[in-house]
């Protein structure tokens, strides 16, 4: 452990990362504490300029303070982006290590099932499912974790099919052991470290994703994100550049620390990449 | 095994993958809160249960699932995937009426993205770790951290609003009723923005991934051959370390069919590009369920058929290639 954060944080990248990631939780938590009106509330006049008395990032469409957006839009990308993502390691750690550990049949259509994710459009498929199921939070958070939990599966599989043979395996069968105690209390620890990389950089992903699909009027009807406030501004952006750039730039920004972590994830977690 | 023989089972695979979607798909109109006939009452205004009734059996909808199934894959097999709930015409002839245009933008990005993307490759490769070679990483992080639709409209914001160089929606000028080469030129110049748009992101992984081919292709013995015969260093770049590296960009522009499509979606929306993205949009909001879901199985065949074919591809381009499985 301690070694891992000496890695981790030896290099700026990550920690650059870190920093940006705790402050934008930290204005997520608190949104509704400093913002307590909401992101609704009409404060004045439409469309009005970054910088405008007591407006930071300007006035939207309908004249909402585009500032308080912008925290709310905070806490949808990361409640989608950290649930989906766990969602989708759940599935995808439990279909790998059976398939792995098992080999056999169970593996081989495991692995078509990943074969066909890869190759359908899945950002189609998951348009579908979130309209067949009704736009919502929660229809979101299943929709992509359906679509993503293919590649933790195939990583966690690779992962036990190198480590099933090792003779801390062996050993641990000879005492008896049930191949649930093995698979969860012998082989899932020593896989850790690749699953945490992959769900690190698909937590980015599942905000990215979850900002198309409100952009294209899929999200929460009743709640605004980062996605839903750029598809708002379509029509303003000619007049109100702002009301485009502040909230695609609140994703960047999210994102690239989320990716600048997973890259520091990386490099302390796996030894071979270690220079 | 033969090449001959590696087809055919490419083939089978595809096949296998095509009954796939119809399957998935025909699980997710279960989805769907209500049925057909619902959906039906809910349109003529009117519903008493016998209306219902008959209107289930119309459509088979009052038989046992299995049964309702392989109809449903008979169906789909014959290129029947419904009629679409608000434009009151067979799905397949809406999507196929837009379809053209889609392929045409998303083969100007997947070209783009490769040409730029081999060049971009080449200068990063020439001298790794250099200014050129490190902003060719860094542009790849921030394009892969910012939505692509916002990339598009960022894209649009600079050329079209602020500098008024490029036309910032649709595929041709509205009324202009141009005809000839002057029509084509009046598309392309249309098609730059949502092209580029799509292709930069692509770019990105292909320049990387054109870099670490060209510097593992460059240490092996044919390429010192060939420069121990005093073949020129730009001859050997071009002639025999690109064209090696070049191979498993096919593969790669296969697997990232399926993304370049999804992306589609959303870029044909932000330029109001009249192909299936914006008929996918269109479908969402005026809840058009078999139209959606018809636009899936059709994008997911083509992108299967497309990897069949870069498969195919492969196997001719590299003849080392295992031919197994």
């Amino acid at each position: 452990m301690k070694d891992f954060l000496r890695v981790f944080l030896s290099r700026p990248i990550p920690l650059i990362g870190l920093v940006i990631f705790a402050a934008i939780v930290a204005v997520a938590l608190l949104a509704p504490f400093v913002f307590a009106r909401g992101p609704f509330t009409i404060v004045g006049m439409p469309l009005l300029p970054p910088g405008a008395p007591g407006l930071l990032v300007g006035s939207d469409v309908l004249g909402r303070d585009m500032a308080v957006g912008l925290a709310y839009g905070a806490r949808i990308s990361l409640l989608v982006g950290i649930t989906s993502t766990l969602c989708a390691v759940g599935i995808g750690v439990l279909l790998g290590a059976v398939a792995g550990y098992y080999g056999g049949w169970l593996d081989d259509l495991l692995m078509r099932v990943t074969e066909f994710f890869q190759i359908i459009p899945s950002f189609v498929l998951l348009m579908v499912l979130v309209a067949f199921l009704q736009p919502s939070l929660s229809s979101t958070v299943i929709g992509i974790a359906l679509v993503t939990w293919p590649q933790v599966a195939r990583v966690v599989r690779g992962e036990f099919l190198s480590l099933r043979g090792r003779e801390f395996v062996q050993a641990a069968r000879t005492l008896g052991m049930g191949d649930a105690r093995i698979i969860f209390t012998q082989v899932l620890p020593n896989a850790l470290p690749p699953i945490i990389v992959v769900s690190s950089m698909m937590v980015g992903t599942a905000i990215l994703t979850e900002s198309a699909l409100s952009f294209l009027g899929l999200g929460d009807p009743n709640l605004l994100s980062w996605g839903s406030m750029i598809g708002g501004s379509r029509s303003a952006m000619w007049v109100a550049w702002w009301t485009t750039v502040m909230p695609g730039l609140a994703i960047m920004i999210t994102v690239l620390a989320l990716n600048f972590i997973g890259d520091g994830l990386n490099d302390a977690l796996n030894p071979r990449r270690r220079r | 095994m033969s090449r001959l023989s590696y087809i055919g089972a490419r083939l089978v695979k595809t096949v296998l993958i095509t009954i796939a979607v119809i399957l998935l798909s025909f699980f997710l109109i279960r989805l769907a809160p209500g049925d057909t006939a619902t959906v039906m009452a809910g349109q003529a205004g009117f519903a008493d249960e016998a209306f219902m009734k008959s209107l289930r059996a119309e459509y088979g909808l009052d038989q046992p699932v299995p049964v309702q199934l392989w109809k449903y894959v008979q169906a789909v097999a014959q290129g029947d995937l419904g009629n679409s709930f608000v434009r009151r015409q067979p799905v397949l002839d809406v999507i196929l009426e837009r379809l053209p245009n889609t392929v045409l933008l998303n083969a100007f990005a997947l070209l783009v993205a490769i040409a730029g993307g081999v060049l971009l490759g080449m200068i990063a490769a020439r001298r790794p770790g250099s200014v050129g070679d490190a902003s060719v990483t860094v542009l790849s992080m921030l394009f892969y951290a910012m939505p692509q639709f916002w990339l598009g409209m960022m894209a649009m914001l600079v050329f079209s609003v602020w500098l008024s160089w490029l036309p910032p929606f649709g595929i041709e000028t509205m009324g202009a009723d141009y005809t000839g080469l002057a029509r084509i030129g009046d598309i392309a110049v249309h098609m730059i923005l949502p092209g580029v748009t799509l292709a930069l992101y692509f770019m990105a992984s292909y320049a990387r991934l054109t870099r670490t081919a060209m510097i593992e292709v460059a240490d092996q013995d044919f390429v010192k051959t060939a420069r121990a015969k005093g073949i020129s260093e730009g001859q050997v770049a071009r002639r025999h370390i690109l064209r090696n590296a070049l191979i498993p960009l096919i593969t790669f522009a296969g697997l990232q069919a399926a993304i370049l499509v999804g992306g589609s979606v959303l870029v044909e929306n932000v330029f109001s590009w009249p192909g299936i993205g914006t008929l996918a949009y269109e479908a969402v909001t005026t809840r058009d369920n078999p139209l959606l879901l018809g636009i899936f199985i059709v994008t997911a065949i083509l992108v299967s058929l497309f990897n069949l074919v870069t498969d195919i591809a492969y196997s001719i381009a590299d003849p080392r290639v295992e031919l197994g499985r």
